[in-house]
């Protein structure tokens, strides 16, 4: 990587990139307890890793508020983490114990922790963009000052609910910035090869979306791009899209071993990995080498005892299938 | 007492329930000119464009809109101008309102009502006719009401609009300008309890929606042979009120259930089993259900009457069921 001289500016807020960083480890750590974990069958579901995205999520979240809003897909945990979820109720919701930040019900794919303005990861691809454009019209209504963040993926801006979420947005001039997370796949198919015209970007601005887009593996470039599109959703100037330009490290889930993608590009991804690229940049405005490898040290060792308490917490009591469903009519007609 | 449309009952049970609560709101297409069936005349005068929203056509948004503004301290109701439409938006209905409460462990509610008119009416043909309830009553998380008179299209919204769960409202067309009484102040239907529209001793009829009228024509008829059906709408699909049902099965001994949708898996089935495996014993008839074959809706009348449950074809059914050795 080429030096910045940028970097070097007095300004470049140190303590800032380095909780980012710090962060970012976070999210690889509880997806690499998560694979792990998988291995050993404590996580019983599937998983999506963003193994390679983190500075996606490290950038956008690092710009919002804890009372604003946010939806996130079946690739969510980073989103979810760098909302300010608890890491250790994640993995008990992982692992399907007791205190999982759904109680054990819903698993990775539906994560959710409202008390962080986190509503929800989905496990329907762009089913989260009509609910974020919902909310953000429901914070209009009243007059409220939090926005509102949809991250997707780059599969779903081939789904109707992409284009009607975001027409709803503009019409509305709702308080709600969409995050396009390019990782290149839909699934285990090259997203450009099922995609018509220039893609994201570019049917966004159809709709008339100021729309930018910027290094998804960069995350100063992240937290930069996403502080003028914030401000700008925030001052009330309607609806912004950012396309992150990233790469999806692992398969689509994983146990994917992802044999449909040349093992050259693979290494070529590795060798643009967000978290050294922020060392780098750390490095280059003055923090030292022992301070990046403890904080890398600190977040894996938080991380092993988080999923070592994990699987020593207990499973939900089977009654549970049976609360929170809905309050008129009783869900046990029919228990056995 | 005060005489008005099943239609004016509705948009008074809107009108009163957004004057109670500033969260209620409602969006679809084409609400600010009233709706399709003018259920929302003047309401955007009263309320405004913000709580009267006109929307794109964007099915999928309407209904996914409504379910993260529910998640959002708002009361959404949820216009889908024919029930066949919404089928546009079945995920965000089922997988989305109908389950993230439970999936996300009980952080949230989602309290919407999504109104979606249903039934027969006037050569609509195959996809502006549908009843298809039964679809939602299989979906855990929904509440699946439908109105049949004025009087219950004022409660029943108001308990519809006041529910923390999803309700999916449906109103029948061909009922919109049907009149009766509404009582004066205000009149609240709780949600899962049947309405008995006319005792009887020999048999028990047990519809909804449209078919009550046809049940109640029926009953007219069957009561001039001296037959007495005791005819119950049950008002609330899901959760349906089993006791009043069963109370009657057990007086009467018969049972036939009367629904406008395709008989093929309809929800008279679930009644029909439910009532067989509960009062085997206790019933003199087999059980009987009256829907429609399971044929697509067509436009000319003559072909459209084949799907549709006349007072004649309920009359014979309960003949045969009171009568079953004469009639074989």
């Amino acid at each position: 990587m080429k030096e910045d001289p940028g970097l070097r500016r007095d300004n470049f807020d140190r303590e800032r990139f380095l909780e980012r960083l710090a962060l970012m480890h976070r999210i690889r750590a509880f997806e690499e307890e998560a694979i792990a974990g998988q291995k050993e069958g404590l996580v019983l579901g599937a998983i999506h890793p963003s193994i390679g995205q983190e500075a996606v999520a490290a950038g956008v979240c690092g710009n919002l508020e804890t009372a604003d809003l946010m939806l996130s897909t079946h690739r969510g945990h980073g989103h979810t983490l760098a909302k300010g979820a608890d890491a250790l109720a994640m993995m008990r919701e992982l692992f399907g114990r007791e205190g999982g930040t759904c109680g054990g019900k819903g698993g990775s794919m539906h994560i959710a922790d409202f008390g962080v303005g986190m509503l929800g990861a989905n496990g329907v691809v762009g089913a989260n963009i009509p609910i974020a454009t919902g909310a953000a019209h429901a914070l209009k209504l009243q007059g409220s000052r939090q926005i509102v963040t949809c991250i997707f993926g780059d599969g779903a801006v081939n789904r109707g609910p992409f284009m009607e979420g975001l027409n709803w947005a503009r019409v509305f001039d709702l308080p709600v910035l969409f995050v396009c997370e390019d990782n290149n796949f839909s699934a285990t198919t090259r997203t450009r090869d099922m995609t018509g015209g220039a893609g994201a970007g570019a049917r966004a601005e159809s709709l008339g979306i100021d729309t930018a887009e910027v290094d998804g593996n960069d995350l100063i470039a992240v937290d930069a791009a996403a502080r003028v599109a914030i401000e700008a959703v925030r001052a009330g100037q309607g609806p912004r899209f950012l396309t992150c330009h990233t790469y999806r490290m692992t398969g689509h889930t994983s146990v994917d071993p992802a044999a449909y993608r040349p093992a050259q590009e693979v290494e070529e991804w590795r060798g643009n990995d967000p978290i050294a690229r922020l060392e780098v940049a750390l490095r280059m405005a003055g923090i030292e080498e022992a301070q990046l490898t403890d904080l890398h040290r600190t977040e894996a060792a938080a991380m092993a005892d988080i999923a070592r308490t994990a699987r020593e917490t207990d499973w939900p009591e089977a009654v549970g299938a049976f609360t929170d469903v809905q309050d008129v009519g009783d869900p046990r007609e029919r228990a056995y | 007492m005060t005489n008005s449309t099943y239609l004016e009952a509705g948009r008074r049970a809107v009108i009163e329930e957004m004057e109670r609560d500033p969260s209620v709101w409602a969006l679809g297409e084409d609400l600010g000119r009233g709706g399709v069936f003018g259920q929302y005349k003047g309401l955007q005068d009263m309320f405004g464009a913000g709580r009267i929203a006109d929307t794109p056509i964007s099915e999928a948004c309407i209904m996914g809109a409504a379910v993260g503004a529910a998640m959002t301290g708002t009361r959404p109701i949820v216009e889908m101008r024919f029930s066949d439409f919404a089928l546009c938006a079945i995920d965000e209905l089922v997988n989305q309102a109908a389950k993230a409460r439970f999936m996300f462990g009980g952080q949230m509610r989602v309290p919407l009502v999504v109104r979606e008119p249903v039934g027969m009416w006037r050569s609509s043909a195959a996809q502006h006719s549908q009843s298809l309830e039964s679809w939602y009553t299989h979906i855990p998380g929904l509440v699946v009401v439908a109105p049949a008179t004025p009087a219950d299209n004022l409660g029943l919204l108001k308990s519809a609009i006041r529910c923390d769960d999803p309700v999916v409202y449906m109103e029948h067309k061909n009922l919109w300008a049907l009149e009766g009484e509404l009582p004066e102040g205000e009149h609240i239907v709780p949600l899962g309890k049947a309405d008995i529209a006319r005792e009887g001793r020999d048999a028990t009829l047990v519809t909804w929606s449209g078919m009550r009228q046809g049940c109640l024509k029926a009953a007219e008829t069957l009561s001039a042979e001296g037959i007495e059906a005791e005819v119950i709408d049950l008002r609330t699909l899901w959760p349906w009120d089993r006791d009043t049902v069963m109370a009657s099965v057990e007086k009467t001994g018969r049972l036939v259930v009367v629904h406008e949708a395709v008989a093929v898996s309809g929800f008279g089935a679930e009644i029909a089993a439910s009532v067989a495996e509960a009062l085997h014993f206790r019933l003199k008839a087999p059980v009987a259900r009256l829907g429609a074959p399971r044929i697509p809706i067509a436009y000319a009348p003559t072909m459209e009457d084949e799907a549709r449950v006349s007072p004649q074809r309920i009359v014979a059914a309960v003949r045969k069921t009171v009568q079953p050795a004469e009639v074989s």
